[in-house]
């Protein structure tokens, strides 16, 4: 075991499980603009609850990209020009979500709204959706030659896998969303979204413990079913929770589930970063798919220092801005007229 | 149907370079606005929160009202390139990744994370924050957005000119990051661009201002006495939207901008200059076509005709420079007069000793291997893309001095065509950002990595753009993604251009509702109460929302 690219293959383990912890409650927001949210009221308490902190949130994103191409070049290039055609999907979708943002509220007409509307909704399932079925596939594999391309076809990356990741992750967004509504709201979306939660919390991370188990089971690591275990019990918790009305626990039981779903996904692969599916001795692993330790070495130092200041700096993103909103802390829209 | 299928077997390395090209020139339209109206705005922050003047707070809000619009386009747009590498390059990724993945990692996790985090808190922190601290927000998200540049101008500047790399296995290895952050390359490009960056904002305040005061004086509200100097009035039936300190809220950011253009032009010319000292050492090719200089000599071409496309190898004798400076090339390129610059028939050859006459029948070359290099970047090009670049640079800097002198007395010209000119040229400097850059990009081409002719040993760490792109995706897939993300893009552009012109068209009053018709002449607020700390409790409407 080398220690530098398993640091590596941690940390971006850890960039992803960031990533889906916070951008998952805002996407799920976005989502559930349609069929939750009841009037433009409510949508617009919605989209403040995670205004703020939204383009924040999607670094995680960007970071989880740029360190991916940093530490494991050959992951980068596998991965994403594998899934070319998703992948393209999902920028279209987060091009439309974070425009929407931005210009939703300076719409002029009613039509201009509803489609800002849909774009922050769709944009937001498609994105999720995408990006589950992507992570997914990196852990279940692709059809990649010996170079690492992509044999087979645009859609040759297409299976059950990237339906179950897809729907994992759409779920899990879904849900963590609603609890993270039930902190942050008052008045009808607090009552409802607590509602829903009492019900059928489970139901939504169904797939995601899915996926998991896939994982787990197809390595056999005591260590990976342990994790897995440790994510079951805390979502039964996390579920107790919604059910005694406990809110901020319900929150951070979901979050903690992610976590150990995520990390029991990672332990069961390592050190395979991206199966492929022709040749097991295509593979790319963390030995072979690194950068080298001197590279490795200058990134960790970096990491070192801006991943506790990025922590230390959202953290308190999240407190300046934990006031909870209700309809009536959103000021009336502000039509914008020619004056000349 | 012949059509689709003569498309559909297209070579995907044009496609992908065709794709490349349109993104990030499109999202080089968003970004010198980013980061020249980003800091101006922390600027006049400043001096709101220092002198407590009212006209400070509108501009803050108004111009930070279409620096927002703008900026989400550059984030929309971003994302796209931080993924295309490994999408469309994956080859491109592999052999570069190890230098090049650093400084784009570093970019977003020392950068965009500040960026992004900060200007949250800035938009919505109007009523949360104290007043110094929300002022610190725009600065911190303001200086990430330039050192984001840096960043990003490290990575791109070692494909101009690769250092503190060796070829390991057949990939580019860093062996010294601090050759790369320190790439003399980035030293000069970095300042160079941000430079234009500031020439973009500049003539963005000016061309918008004038606009607004030129309609003040068609109302009538501004008026000029006998001595040419301007009498402010106001008009009370738009509400304190056109009152006296609207009038210097115009004064004040015409004047502000039509400065800063002028300084950011000699800024660009100043860094030009190195810039060219250096191509003509790190890449004589391109610095030869910038020229369409054939033979050798010293003189800068004012205006030369020919045929100036990429076979020029063979019909470079045929192009004609009409009119030259003499010296000025050597000049540009070595501070003096007499230096001979060595032109393309001179080049070509030494070239192809160092780097081939054919690609090499290698696998990663796919089809391509063994087809005959090109080392003469499109003449067309890179000639006009240098000279639009200066020009249009030097017409908006030339345009904003006469605008200093013209505003002199305190109010613009009453004509018309004149105020549609100063709109007109807000556009001047941005074009000058996309030939710079089209300049750049293609002129470094067949190379997607120069090589660096001044390396020790063999300057063997280069990559033609041929080797770059993935194998595995098909010229159908990068099809779909260009055709889709193009005509995404140009709606999108609609929709900024329309929105950007509705808020232009308002006036402060459509970043400061409390300004507006509605509020009526004696409307509160705007003054020091806005902003304060605590100046609101929990229970308050907010200040801002979406
Ligand atoms: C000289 C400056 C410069 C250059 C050459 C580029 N960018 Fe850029 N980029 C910026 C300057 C910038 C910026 C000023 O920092 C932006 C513009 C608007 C914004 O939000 O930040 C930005 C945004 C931006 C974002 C969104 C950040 C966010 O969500 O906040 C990404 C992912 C990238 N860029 C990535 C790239 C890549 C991969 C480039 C190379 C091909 C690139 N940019 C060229
Ligand atoms: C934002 C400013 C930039 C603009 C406007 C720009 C423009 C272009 C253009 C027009 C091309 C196409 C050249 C051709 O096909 O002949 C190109 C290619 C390319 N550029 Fe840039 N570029 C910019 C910044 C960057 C940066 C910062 C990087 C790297 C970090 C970069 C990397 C590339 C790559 C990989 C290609 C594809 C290979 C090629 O066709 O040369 N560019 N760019
Ligand atoms: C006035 C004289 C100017 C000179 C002599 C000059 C010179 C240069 C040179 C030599 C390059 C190519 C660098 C390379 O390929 O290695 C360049 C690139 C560029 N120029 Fe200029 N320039 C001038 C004005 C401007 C102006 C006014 C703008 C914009 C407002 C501008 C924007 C750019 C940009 C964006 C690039 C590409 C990025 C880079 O390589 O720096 N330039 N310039």
């Amino acid at each position: 075991m080398e220690f530098l690219p398993t640091l590596w293959f941690i940390l971006i383990a850890v960039l992803w499980a960031g990533y889906l912890f916070l951008e998952g409650f805002d996407l799920g927001v976005g989502m559930l603009l349609r069929g939750f949210a009841r009037g433009e009221s409510q949508r617009r308490v919605l989209i403040n609850t995670i205004g703020p902190v939204w383009d924040g949130n999607e670094v995680w994103l960007l970071t989880a990209g740029g360190a991916t191409f940093a530490a494991f070049p050959y992951w980068y290039a596998s991965l994403f020009s594998a899934l070319y055609v998703p992948l393209v999907l999902v920028l279209l979708a987060l091009i439309f979500r974070a425009v929407a943002f931005e210009y939703r509220g300076k719409a002029h007409t009613a039509l201009a709204r509803s489609l800002w509307t849909w774009a922050l909704c769709a944009g937001s399932y498609a994105a999720a959706f995408g990006i589950g079925a992507l992570l997914a596939l990196t852990t279940t594999g692709l059809p990649l030659d010996a170079n690492g391309d992509r044999v087979g076809g645009a859609f040759a990356w297409f299976n059950g896998y990237a339906v179950l990741g897809g729907l994992a992750a759409v779920g899990f967004c879904l849900v963590h969303a609603l609890a993270f509504l039930s902190l942050k709201t008052d008045g009808d979306i607090r009552r409802r979204t607590g509602r829903i939660l009492r019900r059928a919390l489970p139901a939504f991370a169904v797939p995601l413990a899915a996926w998991a188990a896939v994982v787990v089971d197809g390595h056999g690591r005591t260590a990976g079913w342990a994790l897995l275990a440790t994510a079951v019990v805390v979502l039964a918790g996390a579920w107790a929770a919604a059910r005694g009305g406990r809110e901020g626990w319900t929150f951070a039981g979901l979050g903690a589930f992610l976590l150990a779903g995520v990390a029991a996904i990672f332990v069961s692969v390592y050190p395979v970063v991206l199966p492929s599916t022709l040749d097991p001795a295509f593979d790319l692993t963390v030995q072979n798919a690194s950068s080298t330790p001197y590279t490795l070495g200058v990134m960790s130092v970096v990491a070192a220092f801006g991943i506790p200041l990025v922590l230390a700096y959202q953290a308190w993103t999240y407190w300046v801005f934990r006031q909870r909103l209700s309809e009536r802390h959103i000021p009336a829209p502000h039509p914008v007229r020619a004056i000349v | 149907m012949d059509f689709l299928t003569s498309v559909l077997d297209a070579d995907p390395l044009i496609i992908a370079r065709w794709q490349f090209g349109i993104t990030t020139v499109y999202h080089f339209l968003m970004v010198p606005l980013t980061i020249g109206l980003g800091l101006l705005v922390a600027v006049f922050q400043t001096a709101w929160v220092r002198t407590g003047r009212e006209h400070w707070l509108r501009m803050t809000k108004f111009w930070g009202k279409l620096f927002l619009i703008n900026f989400i386009m550059g984030v929309a747009t971003g994302i796209v390139q931080e993924f295309q590498f490994g999408m469309a390059w994956s080859e491109y990724s592999r052999f570069v990744g190890d230098v090049f993945g650093a400084p784009l990692a570093m970019e977003a996790l020392l950068a965009f994370f500040v960026e992004s985090t900060f200007l949250g808190l800035w938009i919505f922190g109007w009523d949360r924050l104290p007043k110094k601290v929300h002022l610190a927000t725009i600065w911190c998200a303001s200086l990430a957005t330039i050192l984001s540049a840096y960043f990003i101008l490290v990575a791109n500047s070692w494909m101009q000119h690769p250092v503190g790399t060796e070829i390991v296995e057949g990939r580019a290895v860093m062996t010294d990051v601090w050759a790369v952050f320190t790439n003399i390359t980035a030293l000069v490009t970095f300042p160079h661009t941000i430079a234009g960056a500031f020439a973009v904002a500049g003539a963005f305040l000016l061309g918008i201002s004038w606009f607004h005061l030129h309609r003040r004086r068609a109302a009538g509200i501004d008026t000029v006495d006998d001595a040419g100097r301007v009498v402010v009035g106001e008009d009370p039936s738009h509400g304190r939207g056109r009152d006296r300190t609207d009038y210097r809220v115009w004064i004040t950011s015409l004047r502000v901008g039509a400065a800063v253009a002028v300084v950011a032009f000699l800024g660009t010319a100043f860094t030009g200059h190195h810039q060219a000292q250096l191509m003509f050492e790190q890449q004589p090719m391109k610095m030869a076509a910038a020229e369409a200089a054939c033979h050798d000599g010293t003189g800068f071409s004012v205006l030369t005709i020919g045929d100036l496309s990429s076979d020029g190898a063979t019909t470079c004798d045929d192009v004609v420079a009409v009119y030259e400076l003499p010296g000025l090339l050597s000049y540009l390129a070595n501070g003096d007069f007499t230096t001979e610059i060595k032109g393309v028939n001179t080049l070509l050859p030494e070239y192809q000793e160092k780097y081939g006459t054919h690609l090499p029948d290698d696998p990663m070359y796919g089809d391509r291997a063994g087809q005959e290099i090109n080392y003469l970047p499109l003449m067309e090009v890179t000639y006009w893309g240098f000279r639009m670049m200066i020009t249009f640079g030097g017409i908006a800097a030339f345009a904003a001095a006469v605008a200093l002198w013209l505003t002199r007395r305190g109010t613009v010209p009453g004509g018309k065509w004149v105020s549609r000119l100063a709109v007109l040229g807000i556009a001047a400097p941005f074009a000058a950002n996309s030939a710079g850059w089209i300049f750049t990009e293609m002129g470094r081409q067949p190379f997607v990595v120069a090589p660096n002719p001044d390396f020790d040993g063999v300057d063997q760490v280069f990559m033609f753009t041929a080797a770059a792109v993935s194998p595995g995706v098909s010229a159908g897939e990068l099809l779909f993604s260009t055709v889709a993300l193009t005509s995404v893009y140009a709606a999108l552009a609609v929709v900024e251009l329309v929105l950007l012109t509705r808020y232009v068209r308002g006036g402060v009053g459509s970043a400061m509702p409390e300004l507006g018709p509605a509020a009526g002449p004696d409307g509160d607020s705007g003054d020091d109460s806005d902003g304060a700390p605590g100046a609101h409790g929990g229970d308050d409407v907010l200040a801002f929302a979406y």
